[in-house]
């Protein structure tokens, strides 16, 4: 035992792989705005429905998908690729399992997944399931992929120098996991041909939705939640410079979440053929997942505790901080929406895309907004990016359109929620369905403007990365003698 | 293992004594707020699922003490609101619908009860405010295709237009140019003649005699319609299918024959006789 007492800094770091994450980087930055003008397009289409141009392909009902799997699937799951790499190896002190053959085959065969989904869905190809319309052939082809990335993350473990599993790890373990069964239960269909790309699922009726709920909730929970937690266990210490807040918060919170998550998926279902006794569960495990959601907010920003002065300096930090609490009021609107009660209004409005895009934008792009900020300078070996300034412009336009966006779409959803079940005074209903939609104009005007804000915040970031990537930062240039040819 | 527990200086707390890439952990104990709201949360699930259906078992599923179902509510919830509109449409049920004017509190009830009937089952076709669409008459102008009346307008909403129902309105002009009753230049001939009935263009002999010919049994000498046989007015300037020269020699060419469900076969007899009120209240109605 106490042969291990050797201090980590005198070991000798292994080498890493590093060229994927640095290619791992610019692909989320560049998925990162094409599911931002996604949505601007889609979120216009919905204020001015004439801009499909009648043209098949670019239909809401084929671009809305479009924009959901780029900013899920290309966006988040590129970032998490790559941090997942970046992370297992630094805390293992481990070269990645495979080398970089491996690092590459996850990276780019997963870029090939993403370009096969989304062409399919322009041409209509798709299961139709949320989140999961891929087609057989590419669900195939993801398993692969996904094993891989699999073998890749524990094999780094299994040949680790450290004596522990940094916390980091159990999440984006857990993540890769739970994906892999979810992927593979809620794909299971018989395509029509081997040469064609129509398949049906196995399941039909009220089992497919709940086993497709049981997928969707549950890739809230383990591809959105878990995995960007161990994305912020790793980079708001590091950002901050401070120890983990409480271990064994982590330990509880961990465990906590991962066994209740897997069954909240019934609460997307409230109020339908689905038997009440499975919408009761649903129900009441989210209730129960509130504590253990809150487990690392409260991690995440108490590790900054002796360190809050950092915001002032460090804009990089004050998005996974500002992360952080739209984590902490998702994951509080969420067992409140899924209280039966509260579901029967909030159901199938706009509600739900406000609470969405609280998550995607305020929680999940804003960690990755905060990690590559922080990361992007060391992988180049700059010290720092080319521009702190315009860091700081990125988060008040992205933040600005993060309030715009969820305010506007929780008015808008309560309005139509509200306006549905509303009876005149003799007991009939008040409103038709186009009045209720009419009503929602002035408010899809302004989620609009809320799109059009975030996505120039991710257009300010790119150039900043890029001109981070090409050279040296912005205050050294002045100081730094060009040198001149000819 | 731990390597080393070291004291943080900032918090005084003891770290765990890992230490990864840089990272410590302190050893914080779990917030008391924290674990205790957990623990209500925990109360309320278990409060909960015994109140409500919850549990999965070999035969079936606990059922919950206080006997709640979802489909229970709906049930219970559209009754509370079919026993509120109960006094009236009882009465509008008895109530011959010429009568339904006289008393203006059940009068002003059928016309609130049609007007949310007709925004869930007929602004799709007619538009919210009544007003038609290409194809689908207007129903606020007093132009009528079967009849502007409180009781024929009941009619053709209970039976409809063209449907399978035995006593839907049935009619069917010829399509004249592509079934080669007329030739083409006869066609064009007789649209500038229609036409001509608005002041909207010249008409010739030869549109004349061709329409005394073919059009008048239905459309009337002086082509105002009939409403007997759904045959529009041409003389109004209101056109179902396109007032331009291209529309009217189309429509002469393949004619046309729009439908309308019978909703007797959907709806109580009370949602239609309020839908009528609501209708020739619109007004247009005769």
């Amino acid at each position: 035992m106490s042969s291990t007492t050797v201090s980590a800094t005198a070991r000798p770091a292994p080498r890493y792989v590093e060229d994927v994450v640095r290619v791992a980087m610019i692909l989320t930055m560049f998925w990162g705005v094409v599911a931002f003008l996604a949505g601007v397009v889609i979120a216009a289409q919905l204020v001015w429905p004439q801009l499909s141009f009648d043209s098949q392909y670019l239909t809401f009902g084929r671009l809305r998908p479009l924009h959901t799997s780029a900013a899920i699937f290309a966006f988040g799951g590129t970032a998490l690729i790559g941090t997942a790499f970046h992370v297992v190896q630094r805390t293992c002190r481990a070269r990645l399992f495979g080398g970089a053959p491996m690092g590459w085959f996850v990276l780019l065969g997963y870029q090939f997944f993403i370009v096969i989904a989304a062409s399919g869905y322009l041409l209509g190809i798709t299961e139709s399931k949320e989140y999961a319309e891929p087609e057989w052939y590419a669900d195939l082809w993801l398993t692969i992929v996904w094993v891989a990335y699999l073998l890749a993350y524990l094999g780094t473990i299994l040949k680790r120098e450290e004596p522990h599993i940094y916390v980091a790890n159990w999440f984006y373990l857990a993540f890769i996991i739970t994906i892999a069964m979810l992927h593979i239960v809620n794909n299971v269909s018989i395509p029509v041909s081997f040469t064609g790309t129509k398949s049906y699922s196995l399941y039909a009726g009220v089992q497919d939705a709940m086993i497709q709920w049981w997928y969707g909730h549950n890739a809230v929970g383990f591809f959105l939640t878990a995995a960007f937690l161990g994305m912020m266990y790793y980079f708001i210490p590091k950002a901050a410079n401070r120890p983990v807040y409480s271990y064994r918060l982590s330990i509880i919170h961990f465990w906590a979440l991962v066994f209740l998550y897997i069954w909240a998926g019934p609460h997307h279902l409230h109020y339908t053929s689905l038997p009440d006794w499975a919408q009761t569960l649903g129900m009441i495990f989210s209730v129960m997942l509130w504590m253990p959601s809150w487990g690392g907010m409260i991690n995440g920003l108490m590790t900054l505790s002796g360190a809050w002065d950092k915001l002032r300096t460090d804009p990089g930090l004050r998005f996974s901080v500002t992360a952080v609490g739209f984590y902490g009021m998702s994951t509080f609107e969420g067992p409140v929406m899924s209280i039966r009660a509260v579901n029967s209004l909030s159901h199938y409005t706009d509600w739900t895309i406000g609470h969405v895009h609280s998550g995607a934008l305020g929680w999940v792009a804003f960690i990755v907004f905060g990690t590559m900020y922080y990361l992007v300078p060391r992988l180049w070996g700059r010290t720092s990016m080319w521009s702190t300034r315009l860091i700081g412009w990125h988060y008040w336009i992205a933040t600005l359109g993060i309030v715009l966006y969820i305010s506007s779409m929780w008015v808008s959803g309560i309005m139509q929620g509200l306006m549905w079940r509303a009876y005149d005074e003799l007991g009939f209903l008040q409103y038709s369905f186009v009045e209720t939609v009419a009503a929602m104009h002035p408010f899809y005007m302004i989620r609009l403007l809320g799109g059009v804000f975030f996505l120039t915040g991710g257009l300010i970031m790119a150039f900043n990365m890029w001109r981070t990537v090409r050279g040296q930062p912005a205050g050294m240039v002045a100081d730094t003698p060009v040198a001149v040819a000819a | 293992m731990p390597t080393k527990i070291e004291k943080d200086q900032l918090s005084g707390t003891d770290t765990t004594g890992h230490e990864w890439d840089g990272i410590k952990e302190l050893n914080t104990p779990l917030p008391s707020w924290w674990l205790y709201t957990f623990y209500a949360c925990i109360a309320f699930a278990i409060v909960y699922s015994v109140l409500y259906p919850a549990w999965p078992w070999f035969n079936g599923h606990t059922t919950g003490l206080i006997g709640y179902s979802t489909r229970a509510e709906l049930t219970q919830e559209l009754d509370a609101q079919a026993k509120a509109r109960a006094v009236f449409i009882d009465r509008i049920r008895a109530t011959p619908i010429g009568d339904i004017r006289k008393d203006p509190e059940l009068f002003n009830f059928a016309v609130a009860g049609g007007r949310s009937a007709f925004q869930t089952t007929c602004m799709q076709c007619h538009g919210a405010g009544g007003a038609g669409n290409l194809g689908f008459p207007n129903l606020v102008d007093d132009d009528w295709l079967w009849g502007g009346t409180l009781d024929q307008i009941y009619t053709t909403i209970r039976y409809g237009v063209r449907n399978a129902n035995d006593k839907s309105h049935q009619s069917q002009m010829p399509r004249f140019g592509a079934d080669q009753i007329l030739t083409a230049a006869q066609v064009s001939a007789v649209a500038d003649y229609v036409l001509s009935l608005s002041g909207k263009a010249k008409a010739t002999p030869e549109g004349k005699k061709v329409f005394e010919d073919n059009c008048v049994a239905c459309h009337g000498p002086e082509g105002k319609g009939n409403q007997e046989l759904g045959a529009p007015n041409l003389t109004d300037g209101i056109w179902l299918y396109g007032g331009d020269r291209q529309s009217i020699y189309n429509s002469i060419f393949y004619a046309h024959a729009g439908s309308m469900p019978a909703w007797g076969d959907r709806l109580d007899d009370a949602t239609i006789k309020m839908l009528a009120i609501y209708v020739h209240n619109l007004g247009g109605g005769r």
